[in-house]
């Protein structure tokens, strides 16, 4: 119990002396969660929409890859990402192995299949009720697309936030594509479980209270800014 | 000027799962005002007003209008019998086909202000759609159907499930269609309604078309044995 309260004490202090490690860990953190959410969202909000209108032949088999894909181990994904930018891999070239653009394609990977497949859940159901409605008004495959995301942006939110948490909660495959460098490539996450390994429990405390933190923020303005709450379910 | 949209059926099936839910049907409609399809539950009146609508896949046969498909669709509007509301306002729900269309915006504007006033939603013009009672969404959906002067409306049971001042103030509003040269086709189970509104009947019984007459002979002197046991409120199987 005293290690709660002296990591509460500790994460206070870090967050009082706006101590230089922790700001530049936590904007690294924001910056490599944030540009990977949207980079996912760019790609998944639209493929889970047309996956809910769109019939084709195999479109029951992708949406089990896709659900399945949600739960694509971290460790696996960052031991793929590492071996396809490591020197001798096909990316090897690019040098991007053991920075923050090798853990935003990572962070990329995992969470793409879970906002695409709860954004395909919400835009289902959504068009089960606009199927009629929207053929009856001769619209285009593209208007159907545009009033099935405009109208359904507030669940579609949610599911880029759920991203978010995925992302900015991850550290399996950030550790092993980014190295956890001190200034380079160390996230909260990362920075937390170095901490644990050296047995200092306060400040890995201290840093988890300030994720926990950032991420509640990072929502609650995110569901302010779009008036989620106030305008209720339409 | 509206244009004249007649609309002619050649042996029209619709088939569900292997079995026959309508035809083989050959039909003509003229464009004259008010056409009531009726008929028991079952008999097929949504799939054929589906069909003339041009959103129910058909088996076979064929479905000609007057005018280029293209032309005829663009010229319709449909309303559902439970009525569908987009999750938004009801300035947006007016407005959206308005804006498929491309008007600008102060005639959506002028439209949009207009309709709602004669619905009685003026004061409720940035409430969410679907937060509505059933009659004002009813009223709504119709609205938004009649807001960009189709030629051809297609109801399916559009008062079901409503009060009585309701039906008034619907039935009003598709009279003043009408009279601005609508041709309105239309399903209902109220007989009451029918012989209001009715210029022209279809009598519909599984999925066949057994009676298709103006409406005062239709409601005088029926001629199929179905349709005189429909009118005597019989079970008609």
């Amino acid at each position: 119990m005293s290690e709660i309260w002296a990591g509460i004490a500790e994460a206070l202090r870090l967050i009082w002396s706006l101590d230089e490690n922790l700001i530049d860990i936590t904007v690294r953190s924001l910056k490599v969660s944030l540009t990977a959410l949207a980079i996912a969202s760019t790609l998944a909000l639209p493929f889970g929409t047309w996956l809910a209108i769109r019939r084709f032949r195999y479109r029951r088999f992708a949406i089990s890859v896709l659900n399945a894909l949600m739960g694509l181990p971290p460790v696996v994904v960052g031991l793929i990402v590492y071996l396809l930018l490591s020197r001798s891999g096909p990316f090897g070239v690019m040098g991007l192995l053991f920075t923050p653009t090798a853990m935003i394609i990572a962070q990329v990977i995992i969470i793409s299949p879970l906002i695409a497949s709860i954004a395909h859940q919400a835009m289902r159901e959504l068009w089960s009720e606009y199927h009629d409605l929207l053929i009856s008004l001769n619209t285009s495959k593209w208007q159907r697309v545009g009033a099935l995301i405009w109208d359904g942006r507030r669940t579609l939110l949610t599911a880029a936030l759920a991203g978010f948490g995925r992302a900015i909660g991850e550290v399996g495959a950030i550790m092993i594509v980014g190295g956890n460098i001190d200034q380079v490539t160390r996230v909260l996450t990362t920075a937390i479980a170095l901490e644990t390994g050296k047995g200092d429990f306060a400040l890995a405390l201290g840093l988890g209270f300030i994720l926990i933190t950032l991420s509640l923020f990072v929502n609650l303005t995110i569901h302010a800014l779009s008036r989620t709450e106030s305008e209720g379910r339409w | 000027m509206r244009q004249d949209m007649s609309v002619s059926l050649q042996d029209v099936v619709v088939k569900r799962r292997g079995k026959t839910v309508l035809g083989p049907t050959t039909m003509e409609l003229s464009n004259e005002g008010f056409t009531m399809v009726i008929g028991p539950n079952g008999a097929g009146k949504t799939t054929l007003l589906k069909v003339l609508h041009g959103v129910e896949r058909i088996s076979s046969g064929s479905v000609s209008w007057s005018v280029p498909s293209q032309t005829a669709r663009e010229g319709q509007a449909y309303v559902f019998q439970s009525p569908i509301m987009l999750r938004r306002s009801v300035r947006a729900n007016l407005a959206y086909p308005l804006q498929l269309l491309g008007f600008d915006k102060a005639d959506i504007s002028v439209r949009v202000t207009k309709w709602a006033a004669r619905i009685g939603l003026s004061a409720a013009l940035h409430h969410p759609a679907p937060r509505l009672s059933g009659g004002e969404q009813q009223k709504l959906a119709l609205a938004r159907a009649l807001i960009r002067r189709p030629n051809t409306l297609f109801l399916d049971e559009p008062c079901a499930n409503l009060d009585g001042s309701s039906i008034r103030e619907i039935e009003e509003i598709l009279r003043e269609a009408v009279q601005a040269g609508a041709q309105i086709i239309m399903t209902t189970h109220d007989l009451g309604q029918a012989r209001r509104l009715a210029d022209h009947v279809v009598f519909l019984n599984n999925g066949q078309i057994e009676e298709q007459a103006s409406a005062a002979s239709f409601f005088d002197a029926p001629s199929s044995v179905g349709a005189s046991a429909f009118l005597n409120g019989d079970i008609v199987e």
